[in-house]
């Protein structure tokens, strides 16, 4: 269970690396601003698969980065689209 | 009653990887910004959904399986808040050039 | 199984650090920075460094991610000057040189070290049962290395007024940040109420975890500093003007407590930042306490940036 575990969590890390090389050519710079959002689902299951079977306090670690994946996004968009600042 | 929820494990984890490939795919194939990121927000949140739901048989605990379906809960509001900006931009420039 | 996952890992993060390096824009350079210090997220957890993990994810991922994108954008309108004034070849490749030099001497360093690595973990743990708490992070950074995190403390607020002494003169005292016009009704604002209710439990469970898992005031603070920030971003609230006494006090409050409790240590257990026998624990928590609000202060005023106008009277 633990060897499938951490293969699955191989897996979705690799297919993380695939998006992120495809995402970080990307031309624009909204295409870019994906790579965070894609980290923050993949990256935040492939934590998940090979921490949580072996330390239990991934789950925080993962709970952290959820918040502020989510949070990181945001200010980049705010950021981007920074003609909205008064 | 173990292997079975094992097994259960398994098939949801396995289903998550298939649709964490599949987003990576269209992130590869499709031809423009909105439909990757559409693809990348639906697929890759379902995803993590899937092996949220696989690992939550071997969560230490009551509050350790409500901390997992935090995270995906959590992930899913970004997902859908950050789509939705992105897309935004992406359009405003488009009208603006 | 766990070394094929870990050489991955590895490889993905080198080359991430190589687009960082090598990307022209930067922006997409601010974005791989982004994406490295979350993957490294992952490497601190192979190594079983959970507080450490937790710093990355939190400061790597929301702090650094909000100021580095910030200056990104920020200096956008300088990319064409940035890209004309190119260094010539010799001085990028003596910069190549000096950086592979570097990194290969700490490589080497690193190899060298003999197996097992010298280390205090055995004393600390020996030690860890007069301090109360069960992690051994939290027992070194508030209890044996209580200087450091004094320091540190101290630190932040002066890289604070670093910060401030960026301002403008006519708007020294001033509101952090412009204001920003953002719909009210709009999906930024939505998030923006539902996000940090959630954001603040979590923030104050994992400082409260601190004590016996992974965790403590520095990632608590965090996660509330940037849920504060959030709440300003999407135009709920807006930045206090720093020349506001309570928030002065309040940035303060925090590491006087410290000195004080350290000083206080001078009289009834013979050094500074001492703890008399069986008081450690219920010392180490009102640290704790009183650092957990002027840190997240401190790190919302930092992300907030510089005074840029002044308040209506």
């Amino acid at each position: 269970m633990l060897d499938f575990l951490l293969a699955a969590a191989a897996f979705v890390l690799a297919m993380v690396a695939l998006g992120l090389f495809r995402i970080l050519r990307g031309p624009t710079e909204a295409d870019r601003m994906m790579a965070v959002q894609l980290l923050g689902s993949g990256g935040i299951a492939g934590l998940l698969l090979a921490g949580s079977a072996r330390i239990p306090a991934t789950v925080d670690v993962a709970l952290t980065l959820a918040l502020l994946a989510a949070f990181a996004s945001i200010a980049f968009v705010m950021s981007a689209a920074g003609e909205t600042e008064r | 009653m173990k292997a079975a929820l094992d097994i259960a494990s398994v098939l949801a984890i396995s289903a998550g990887a298939f649709f964490f490939l599949a987003g990576t795919v269209a992130l590869l194939r499709f031809p423009d910004t909105l439909s990757r990121l559409h693809a990348l927000t639906k697929a890759d949140n379902l995803g993590l959904g899937l092996v949220v739901v696989g690992l939550l048989p071997r969560a230490g605990g009551v509050s350790a399986g409500l901390k997992l379906l935090c995270i995906w809960l959590l992930a899913l509001l970004a997902g859908a808040t950050v789509s939705q900006l992105i897309a935004r931009t992406v359009q405003t420039r488009d009208v603006r050039s | 199984m766990i070394a094929a996952l870990n050489i991955g890992v590895a490889a993905l993060v080198l080359a991430l650090a190589l687009f960082t390096i090598v990307a022209r824009e930067s922006f997409a350079a601010c974005v791989g920075f982004l994406a490295y210090g979350l993957l490294l997220t992952l490497v601190w957890v192979q190594l079983q460094g959970l507080d450490v993990a937790l710093i990355e994810g939190a400061v790597g991922g929301g702090l650094t991610g909000v100021l580095v994108i910030g200056a990104a954008v920020r200096l956008r309108s300088t990319q064409a000057a940035a890209d004309a004034v190119r260094l010539g070849m010799p001085a990028r490749m003596l910069a190549v040189l000096l950086s592979g030099g570097v990194a290969a001497a700490m490589a080497a360093c690193v190899l060298a070290l003999p197996d097992p690595a010298p280390t205090l973990a055995p004393q600390v743990s020996a030690s860890m049962a007069a301090t109360g708490v069960a992690n051994p992070v939290t027992a070194v950074l508030l209890a044996f290395r209580a200087m450091d995190t004094l320091l540190e403390a101290i630190v932040l607020v002066l890289a604070l007024i670093g910060v401030w002494s960026l301002a403008p003169d006519r708007v020294w005292g001033g509101r952090p940040a412009l204001g920003y016009d953002v719909d009210p009704d709009g999906i930024l604002a939505y998030v923006a109420r539902i996000l940090p209710p959630i954001g603040i439990v979590a923030g104050i469970y994992i400082f409260w975890a601190g004590a016996d898992h992974p965790g403590g005031k520095f990632q608590g603070a965090t996660i509330l500093a940037a849920m504060w920030l959030l709440a300003m971003r999407a135009g709920l609230t807006d930045a206090p003007p720093v020349d506001r006494k309570w928030l002065r006090l309040a940035l303060v409050a925090g590491p006087a407590a410290f000195f004080a409790i350290g000083l206080a240590g001078t009289v009834t257990a013979g050094a500074f930042l001492a703890y008399p026998d069986g008081y450690a624990k219920v010392l180490i928590l009102a640290i704790e306490w009183a650092l957990l609000p002027s840190l997240a202060l401190t790190l919302f005023l930092l992300m907030a940036g510089a005074p840029q106008r002044m308040s209506a009277p």
